[in-house]
């Protein structure tokens, strides 16, 4: 019994049990549809890539995986969110695709069909920028005190126009196969795959492992918390608070950069308007579901990664029982409100407060309806 | 201020309190504007005609902005805006096309729905001390959805009385130019603007004069200060983002008026532009600091920026977006400033 309290007190308890949730949703809706359990769990391996529902779920989370461990990091010392990373993202892809190709303008769009500069140093470049965006953000939170929500607005409107600008305003596709291995399988020239697992996985994985070995292995996760509880306390015991989010936010802009170098790649080219649309809303979300305070403080970075898995998971059970890509806001907020109402600490007294009202008034009626 | 033994000491105080910020943005959207009218001297923009088609586009944002600064004078947020302006928009569109509702009731059902809407993100803030930015994010992929729910095309209003509000105008005797084709343009400003100017003014009264308005400073400036002086702060919060609800749908008709149609992707980063507003307008969203004038300026400012890229014509239009961005950093970094000087004479 006390094993049983201890467990469900866990604090990834709650995030676990919605993405299993989710996927009993998934298994229930593929048994309605198919008649079997079967497909949900099926996995293929056809041209040498896997396949599968499963498969595609952590896939197509990747990216969101990517922003969720920057944002969290990010939340958790400025107790403040980062809204400027889907505008990142499609900057720093529109950046390192305009120096791949270094600006060939064709009929219609850029067609980057060679590399000028090698693609490492596209990638490098990329990264680069995020880190830069990152360091701007950084700078207006740790040394002028501005708010992050406004820090970062000034990015969230700017960001995406210096992207089409960048891009002149135009889709550019980038035709170099190897482009395209980020975003779906690394494969040798006859386009046979290498590798049987998407190439996005490893890099999600990379992301999540390298972060928890640095804040596990060296103090900095607990700064950052600490941070994050008591910014001046923190300061006083010697802590340069200051520097600390300022290295958060060029980590975020970091992530953000890689997440987009995904994100393009899967299309093979960068579309400023749409690329990361909306995505920084979901990276919020992600760190919010994975039971983390939008407050700052302490954090779950494993409970992060479980909000964005879950995510992607209910994004897909939506899409296949026929819920357009429009509809599926709706969805994504009914699950929203009631996993953060059943996670609000003020439910219990107030249910308990409605249940007293109903108790009094049962009693009333009860004494009004016996003998005078 | 009030302690100040001379005149100029309550000045100087005032110097770099939030009123000042309302100064610098009201001078710089002057400077902007009259720039143009230098700039662009043979396209008329300085013509009365080429001011009111500012506000002819921007009904809505003028009310929304409004209400926004409210909601972040109290300390909290409401990102679910423009997705609700979507779905009242595609309200009026699909219950007076589709199933011929009568315009008025219409209007009345949408602004009963705004409440509601409000009232429920409000409890949600109040009494389940959910964060605002997470409430408000479910609203606003909530109202996204239900748009999309309610009907998936683009539907067009051509509903009689309510094209008669949408195109009623209100003409100016002076203040217009002679076009290339020599016929005087008479300027004119539609019913919406007169509307929404009247409803900023209202707002603007609310938070100034009375109980409930100075209640939201209290609340925003600091919940537990307020509450020790017997503010009930949970009701207050429940009333703000209630009555954000009923100014989102009133924005929302006045958006629809101008727009006239519906469609999912509708208002688009609305809540950003409003938000954007306040702040160039001496917001924080720290709470207990804003003017909701100072928003109506935020919100001229950015419709001048807008209409300075349209009239160059040869810029991309991903740079009124940059151009607003330098606008933003450059207000934050002002604000930053102006606290830092507070915090030293201190």
């Amino acid at each position: 019994m006390t094993r049983l309290r201890a467990l469900t007190r866990h604090r990834l308890f709650f995030p676990l049990v919605c993405l299993l949730l989710v996927l009993l949703l998934n298994v229930v809706v593929t048994v309605a549809t198919t008649g079997s359990p079967g497909p949900f769990f099926q996995i293929s391996l056809t041209n040498g890539a896997l396949n599968g529902p499963l498969v595609t779920i952590l896939n197509r989370s990747s990216e969101l995986v990517i922003l969720a461990v920057g944002m969290t990091i990010v939340v958790s010392c400025s107790a403040g969110t980062d809204i400027s990373v889907g505008a990142v993202m499609a900057l720093s892809g529109a950046v390192s695709i305009w120096l791949l190709g270094f600006g060939e303008l064709k009929d219609n769009g850029y067609h980057v069909e060679s590399y000028v500069v090698p693609y490492a140093v596209g990638l490098l470049a990329a990264v680069a920028v995020g880190a830069l965006c990152g360091a701007w953000n950084g700078f207006l939170v740790s040394k002028l005190k501005i708010q992050p929500m406004v820090a970062t607005l000034v990015l969230y409107t700017g960001g995406r126009g210096i992207a089409k600008v960048v891009a002149d305003g135009q889709i550019d596709k980038v035709d170099v196969a190897s482009y395209k291995w980020l975003g779906n399988f690394i494969q040798d020239a006859d386009g046979h795959n290498l590798m049987p697992i998407p190439t996005a996985i490893f890099i999600a994985a990379a992301v999540v492992a390298v972060t928890a070995v640095v804040l596990r292995r060296t103090a900095l996760g607990m700064n950052i918390q600490a941070v994050g509880i008591n910014n001046k306390a923190s300061r006083l015991v010697g802590l340069r608070s200051n520097r600390i989010v300022l290295v958060a936010y060029i980590f975020c802009g970091a992530c953000a950069a890689i997440a987009g170098i995904i994100a393009t790649s899967r299309i093979g080219g960068i579309d400023a308007n749409n690329c990361g649309k909306m995505l920084e809303l979901d990276a919020i979300l992600a760190v919010a579901l994975g039971g983390n305070s939008l407050a700052g403080g302490k954090f779950s970075l494993s409970g992060s990664v479980i909000g964005a898995v879950t995510i992607q998971a209910l994004t897909t059970v939506l899409y296949s029982i026929n819920v357009s890509a429009d509809q599926l806001p709706l969805f994504k907020a009914i699950a929203v409100i009631v996993i953060v109402v059943l996670q609000s600490p003020d439910l219990k007294p107030l249910l308990q407060r409605a249940g007293g009202v109903f108790r009094r008034l049962a009693l009333s009626a009860k004494r009004a309806g016996g003998p005078a | 201020m009030m302690r100040a033994s001379k005149p100029w000491q309550g000045l100087k105080a005032n110097f770099y309190g939030n009123n000042f910020l309302v100064l610098i943005t009201v001078v710089l959207f002057i400077a902007i504007y009259v720039a143009g009218v230098f700039i662009y001297r043979d396209k008329n923009f300085g013509s009365l005609n080429s001011f009111f088609d500012m506000l002819n586009s921007n009904p809505g944002l003028i009310i929304i902005a409004a209400g926004m600064t409210m909601v972040l004078i109290s300390g909290g947020i409401d990102i679910s805006v423009g997705s609700q302006v979507a779905m009242y928009c595609m309200m009026f569109a699909y219950f007076m096309e589709n199933r011929q509702a009568n315009a008025y009731a219409m209007i009345l059902i949408v602004l009963v729905t705004g409440v509601v809407f409000g009232l429920v993100q409000g409890a949600l803030v109040a009494y389940l001390n959910i964060q605002p930015f997470i409430v408000t994010l479910a609203g606003m992929f909530f109202a996204r959805g239900m748009t999309a729910m309610i009907s998936p095309q683009t539907i067009d209003i051509t509903n009689a009385d309510f094209m008669a509000l949408a195109l009623r105008r209100i003409q100016v005797p002076f203040g217009g130019y002679v076009n290339a084709a020599g016929v005087y343009q008479t300027p004119f400003v539609y019913l919406s603007v007169v509307l929404a100017l009247v409803g900023l003014l209202a707002v603007y009264a609310v938070m100034t004069w009375t109980r409930f308005g100075r209640n939201v400073y209290a609340v925003g400036g600091g919940e537990q200060s307020a509450r020790l002086m017997g503010v009930d702060t949970k009701r207050t919060k429940l009333a703000v983002y209630t009555f954000n609800g009923f100014l989102t749908a009133f924005g929302g008709f006045l958006f629809c008026l101008f727009s006239t149609g519906g469609a999912v992707e509708k208002a688009q980063g609305f809540e950003m532009q409003a938000i954007a507003s306040a702040v160039i307008g001496g917001a924080l969203l720290t709470g207990g600091v804003g003017n909701v004038i100072g928003s109506f300026f935020g919100v001229l400012v950015q419709t001048t920026i807008v209409k300075f890229i349209n009239f160059n014509g040869t810029l991309a239009n991903g740079w009124s977006n940059i151009v607003l961005a330098v606008i933003m950093s450059f207000f934050i970094i002002l604000q930053s400033v102006f606290a830092y000087v507070r915090r030293r004479r201190e």
